[in-house]
């Protein structure tokens, strides 16, 4: 795809600005564009993080270290954490650690947050890129395969099926379903481990309850996308010029009903990064989640701060990737809305 | 809302379902508590953490309370929170989502940039953030909830609001001078509020399983309250010991929030939020199904026409049983002859053109007695076959060139495809081929467009590639279907005159289907008028003057040329022509006919009306037309 496909009333030039090759590809600028709220949105996200621990009411400290805590610790720990110097003091400070790679020091285990984060990254990215791995290559092939089979209104005994089942399956939360795989597989069954992470067995239960009600979902939409491309006039055109109906759905069907497919599977995405915090404490996965969650509980605010930045951070990019994506499968609505 | 729409949306298997199990939780909550409250809290240390029996059916917790009870107990609780935190939700989503259309134009785009972002986060992540600020425990959880599905709902009322406030009456009202908080609360919400009502029954069921999903990792409710996720929770734990124990509560809550969902989904439905799915029955084509007496005109040695099509029939499965858009059309194209096919919207001739080549939607039923082309049948043929056939030997060009073309495929492309598919030749070879074909449809520089989008071109240009597309083999029919209606009157011409160049040089026979009998006149040498999905009259262009058909007669009279009287309106055939499902017994055009009588209550067959004439009219006009109304026709430019 080249500057070309832009049309050419997009960019008028501005008649007292000399012609500049930057401004005028529209790739560029929509890059451009892109960056600029992704930096916005990271800068609120960073803002907000920061703010979190002086939104709580009360002293978080005195909550943290518990009521009976001596006074003179509950200060000299303040002072630690320079909740003590003025709120922009603090701000700057913040900032200037975070860009240094210091997100503070745990509250109860003074390690630094840093550390602790990337200990249990790998086990929380491994789970939600499997998961969504998972999906990808379930929900499309069955997306396209339960439109070609039930398009024009044929077989609505398999529509009904379809749609009723990933109805009610994609509506069970992920820590639901996961109990359910729990009891069946683990249970009942005894094939699987239930808990922990260990050899790549232990990734099926996880991946499963986090993978199953997006991709049966996804699936939904894929084939709901699909039905209306095939429905459409260049569809026809291409039965017309009588091509194989493998080729008439892969190549000019399918790829049309790409915009909104990979709109619904950014969002899953970033549903299913959250999502893992639930699936985690459900199968005891030693990452973020499991953090997260014991150290609200802890009142271990650092920590919280660090892992909120690093969820936020995580969804914020997958937004970016998929609007360039889609900006490359449609460079005609993308680039233009801007 | 209105209460007729709550009535249907109740009487839907689905609305029913999740209708009567939302009453029996709500019924649950207000009474199992004080049947059950008590009992729920018993604690019984003769009876810890044991399994299912007879005295307590789904077992006891660790401390010996009944869980069967608490699940029943705690329906209350895990409502209540839910409708509680669902309100927040929909309170503050309404603020936000009304705020920029009362305030001015920087607080209102400042608001949109703050709720696009929080859009951008998933609700658990804003929950987590909210349930640090307020705090672990019930409330902390109703209030992070709450907010935490918020911006989704102000997205929500923003979008429908402002979809509302282009409306005419809002504009008046503007103009009448209404405050602009009163525009909101009067004219703006209560119009956009059905798809409101409808998400916010959908949110409640989301709220209960967030909630669920809050206290199931200890951050929602804390003991010595419970609910269901609580319960869940600790469950969990002795899931080995007592499956029950965390199971019932799983399923309470799955059962709640799919309650809600679906009743959500029910009155979407009914107030058609979702557009309403065609219901039709399992279509069992009939199609290439002929009948008997057919076998033997099938069989007959084929003639050397280029299609030969006896007895077409297309319908399409209703309510009310099978209707025929296409009622027995017969029609014969001979080599190298230019045939017209015209009529009014709604007579049938493009689904004609499209049961013709094979290209009917997947939901019709088409049968024929015959259906030859280039002298080879294609009735009782699987799709393969008819591909392989059809492939080289016909061209299709279609009404909307802006459509017809794939949007993310290079017209190049595109073109060469059809070389490649039906004959196998490399890329290269094909895309030369493409560009020589663009060329002779006169695309100006086709090497550059050829590697160019559909959208890049213009309408004309698009439907002269389409023609080009045709031309990628050596068609012996092309089938033009409304070529020239979607563009504007200079192109029109172009593309007419390159239709008949193409004919001219190449020798294919065109099909030519369109409502403007003065296209089809200055292209054709032959003429289908067509009615309600019959033919009624079929007949040189040269004897337009004599048409027989009334109908025909009112199509001539109703084509504008440089000596109509302008002053006077134009003229039209009253009425319009038929339904497929009520057609009137006998002629369909009776109706509308000023010569009808009784006799036309019966259907009149096509037959000889003067030299290669003939028409299917129990009173055909003889009379010559004025000259007047002819001007416009007859004369090929």
């Amino acid at each position: 795809m080249t500057t070309t496909s832009a049309p050419a009333g997009t960019a008028p030039p501005v008649r007292s600005v000399p012609p500049d090759r930057w401004v005028r590809n529209p790739w560029l600028s929509f890059l451009g564009r892109r960056l600029v709220r992704l930096l916005v949105s990271l800068a609120v996200l960073v803002t907000l993080a920061f703010l979190m621990i002086h939104l709580i009411p009360g002293d978080p400290v005195r909550a943290a270290l518990g009521l009976n805590a001596p006074a003179d610790l509950v200060e000299a720990r303040r002072e630690s954490l320079g909740l003590n110097d003025p709120i922009a003091v603090q701000y700057v400070n913040y900032l200037r650690g975070m860009f240094s790679g210091d997100l503070g020091v745990s509250m109860t285990s003074g390690v630094p947050v840093a550390d602790t984060i990337g200990a249990r990254l790998p086990a929380t990215a491994g789970l939600a890129v499997s998961a969504f791995v998972v999906v990808m290559s379930v929900s499309i092939p069955l997306g396209l395969f339960m439109a070609v089979l039930t398009r024009g209104g044929r077989r609505r005994g398999a529509e009904l099926g379809f749609t009723s089942t990933s109805a009610v399956v994609s509506a069970i939360p992920e820590f639901m379903l996961g109990v359910g795989l729990v009891f069946v597989f683990g249970v009942t069954l005894g094939w699987l481990p239930v808990a922990g992470r260990g050899g790549a067995s232990s990734y099926i239960l996880p991946v499963l309850a986090l993978s199953m009600g997006p991709a049966l979902l996804m699936a939904r939409i894929v084939r709901v996308e699909a039905l209306s491309v095939l429905g459409q006039d260049f569809v026809r055109t291409a039965r017309a010029k009588r091509l194989p109906p493998r080729r008439v759905y892969l190549r000019h069907a399918f790829p049309n009903a790409l915009t909104s497919t990979l709109t619904i599977g950014g969002l899953l995405l970033s549903g299913m990064i959250v999502g893992t915090v639930l699936v985690e404490n459900v199968f005891a996965w030693p990452g973020m989640g499991m953090t997260i969650v014991q150290s609200i509980l802890a009142k271990d605010y650092p920590l919280v701060q660090g892992i909120v930045l690093v969820y936020g951070s995580a969804v914020l990019l997958v937004n970016l990737v998929v609007d360039v994506m889609l900006a490359v499968v449609d460079p005609r609505s993308t680039i233009r809305e801007g | 809302m209105r209460l007729e729409h709550w009535r249907s949306a109740l009487k839907s298997p689905v609305g029913a379902a999740s209708a009567s199990l939302l009453a029996v939780l709500a019924v649950l909550a207000v009474v199992a508590p004080m049947i059950w409250g008590d009992a729920a809290n018993e604690t019984n240390p003769a009876a810890l953490s044991q399994g299912r029996s007879a005295e307590h059916l789904l077992g006891t917790d660790a401390l010996g309370r009944d869980i069967a009870l608490r699940v029943l107990v705690a329906t209350r609780y895990s409502l209540g929170l839910a409708l509680l935190a669902t309100s927040i939700a929909v309170l503050v989503g309404l603020v936000l989502g009304v705020l920029p259309a009362v305030l001015g134009r920087r607080g209102s785009r400042f608001v949109t940039a703050a709720v696009n972002l929080a859009v951008a986060f998933p609700a658990l992540l804003l929950a987590l953030f909210f349930a640090v600020i307020f705090g672990v425990g019930a409330q902390g959880a109703v209030l992070a909830i709450g907010f935490a599905g918020a911006p989704s709902f102000a997205r929500l009322v923003q979008t429908n609001v402002a979809a509302v406030a282009g409306r005419d009456y809002v504009a008046a009202a503007r103009v009448a001078g209404v405050g602009r908080t009163r525009l909101v609360l009067r004219h703006l919400l209560p119009n956009a509020g059905e798809p409101l009502v409808v998400n916010a029954t959908v949110m409640a069921g989301t709220a209960l399983l967030a909630f669920a999903g809050l206290s199931f990792l200890g951050i929602g409710v804390q003991p010595p309250a419970y609910d269901w996720g609580r319960l869940l929770g600790e469950g969990l734990d002795r899931i080995y010991i007592n499956p029950a124990a965390s199971l019932a509560p799983g399923v309470a809550v799955v059962l709640a929030g799919l309650a809600f969902t679906l009743l959500g989904e029910a009155i979407a439905q009914v107030v058609g939020i979702r557009t309403a799915r065609r219901r039709m029955p399992e279509v069992r084509p009939e199609a290439q199904v002929a009948s008997s007496s057919a076998a033997a005109v099938r069989d007959t040695p084929a003639t050397d026409a280029v299609l030969d099509v006896r007895d077409l029939r297309v319908g399409f499965a209703g309510r009310d049983g099978w209707t025929y858009p296409v009622d027995g059309v017969s029609l014969t194209v001979w080599p190298g002859e230019t045939v017209g096919i015209v009529g009014e919207s709604g007579s049938g001739k493009s689904l004609t053109a499209l049961a013709v080549a094979r290209l009917a939607p997947d939901d019709a039923a088409v049968s024929a007695t015959r259906l030859d082309v280039n002298g080879t049948s294609l009735l009782d043929r699987g799709d393969a076959e008819v591909r392989k056939l059809l492939g080289t030997s016909v061209a299709m060009v279609f009404q909307d060139p802006m459509t017809s073309f794939n949007p993310s495929m290079r017209v190049g492309a595109q073109l060469a495809e059809v070389t490649r598919t039906h004959e196998g030749r490399s890329r290269r070879d094909a895309l030369s081929r493409a560009v020589d074909r663009l060329r002779k449809v006169h695309i100006p520089s086709p090497q550059r467009r050829a590697r160019q989008y559909p959208h890049e071109y213009s309408g004309g240009m698009r439907q002269r590639a389409m023609i080009g597309m045709g031309l990628m083999s050596e068609p012996a029919l092309i089938i033009a279907d409304e070529p020239t209606t979607a563009l504007d009157v200079t192109v029109q011409r172009q593309v007419l005159r390159l239709l008949r160049d193409v004919q001219r040089d190449t020798g294919a026979a065109v099909l030519l289907i369109s409502h403007d009998i003065a296209v089809v006149s200055q292209m054709c040498e032959r003429i289908i008028v067509m009615y309600a999905g019959r033919v009624v009259e079929e007949l040189p262009v040269d004897r337009l003057a004599e048409a027989a058909h009334p109908y025909t007669r009112a199509l001539l009279g109703s084509v504008p040329d440089m000596t109509t009287d302008r002053e006077k309106p134009l003229v039209t055939i009253p009425g319009r022509p038929p339904e497929p499902a009520d057609r009137p017994p006998g002629c369909a055009f009776a109706p509308r006919c000023g010569f009808a009588d009784e006799l036309c209550g019966t259907t009149p067959e096509l037959e000889d009306a003067g030299p290669r004439q003939r028409a299917a009219c129990w009173h055909p006009r003889t009379e010559a037309i004025p000259p007047v109304a002819q001007a416009g026709v007859g004369e090929r430019s």
